[in-house]
């Protein structure tokens, strides 16, 4: 009897890809439509790379919908998020007031926040000057 | 307007229980971070029993856990709570992490669903806090997005907190990194698995509570 041979089928791997989003791309958005645009690069398998950070009310509102999308897709583990800043580096009242009053009038562009699907990036560590990137293996 | 009325009689419901000493006192961190190891020594110092169950394996905690009225007195001073021990902050779940720990398949992935309802369940809490304190596991980097996230959530909130740096009785814990990481805080260094210096954990718990009231 000959046994027939299994061809390996070749797995096509898609392609890592990375996003810049500037940030006048979500700066006249609400909370919600920010959200879902980020959702659904995440969602695309992208790393998101965001000029600028979040509100503490939208990153919490980011894991929330992560945790939501748990389970209803499949695949999905969740997300990696880090943000990069130098608020904080310079604590006098005059640089504080500096920060606050360019935060008004140009939302939260100084800072960098990369946000990717669990199952690309493996771990973002980072620390106040820095983040790394360790990606799984594809 | 029926929503305003509710609003109105909602805040002025909240401000008199506020008044009558009711505190929420949320205990907040990554997983295995130690908030119910640091809620049981509590109770255990002041009810003289356990409030939840701790594990190795991360997601313990699942549903936020509620012990009313813990009263800690202390020269002359007293102060009441509501300690609320929530499920640890994480923004990824994977139930294969949970086999590593001897799970069977099936008992993974109901703990992975259960954690991320438990996720959900401790952000929607922190609208309700009045006091928190935030547990950071100072055996590994504080500088995580999920410690960020929570303490920015509670500064915009205007919430009182303590960092307690958990886990000081192990040789890599370093409080040094979480002063560091987050400079603006008061940090309280204990271990709340062999009890170490909860006497000054107790101090700064009083003082959280006072600036609550």
């Amino acid at each position: 009897m000959v046994k027939k041979k299994k061809k390996a089928k070749k797995v096509k791997k898609a392609d890592l890809t990375i996003h810049f989003m500037p940030y006048s791309e979500i700066a006249h958005e609400d909370t919600i439509p920010r959200i879902k645009k980020l959702m659904g690069l995440v969602l695309e398998s992208r790393i998101v790379i965001l000029q600028g950070k979040l509100r503490p009310e939208e990153e919490t509102r980011l894991i929330e919908n992560s945790m939501t999308l748990i389970g209803n897709i499949k695949g999905f583990q969740g997300i990696e998020i880090a943000t990069v800043s130098n608020e904080g580096e310079d604590h006098s009242l005059f640089n504080r007031i500096r920060h606050n009053i360019a935060r008004i009038l140009v939302g939260e562009q100084d800072a960098i926040t990369i946000i990717g699907p669990a199952t690309v990036v493996k771990e973002m560590k980072q620390d106040p000057k820095k983040i790394e990137l360790m990606l799984n293996r594809r | 307007m029926i929503k305003i009325i509710r609003n109105f009689a909602k805040r002025l419901f909240s401000g008199v229980f506020k008044k009558r000493g009711e505190v929420k006192l949320g205990f907040y961190g990554s997983p295995n971070a130690g908030k119910t190891s640091l809620a049981n020594a509590i109770c255990q110092d002041w009810l003289g029993e356990d409030l939840g169950t701790v594990s190795k394996v991360p997601h313990e905690t699942r549903e936020v856990q509620v012990k009313e009225k813990v009263v800690l007195q202390k020269d002359g001073k007293k102060v009441e709570f509501k300690l609320i021990d929530t499920p640890g902050i994480a923004t990824k779940i994977d139930f294969e992490d949970f086999l590593k720990f001897g799970l069977k398949k099936k008992e993974a992935q109901e703990r992975a669903k259960e954690a991320t309802q438990g996720i959900i369940e401790s952000i929607k809490w922190l609208d309700d806090m009045d006091a928190v304190i935030v547990l950071i596991d100072a055996s590994i980097n504080p500088y995580s997005q999920v410690n960020i996230t929570i303490l920015g959530n509670l500064a915009a909130r205007k919430i009182p907190v303590l960092v307690v740096a958990n886990k000081m009785d192990l040789k890599k814990s370093d409080i040094k990194k979480v002063r560091g990481a987050f400079p603006e805080y008061e940090v309280v260094g204990i271990s709340a698995k062999t009890k170490n210096n909860l006497e000054e954990f107790y101090e700064e718990l009083f003082k959280l509570i006072k600036k609550a009231k």
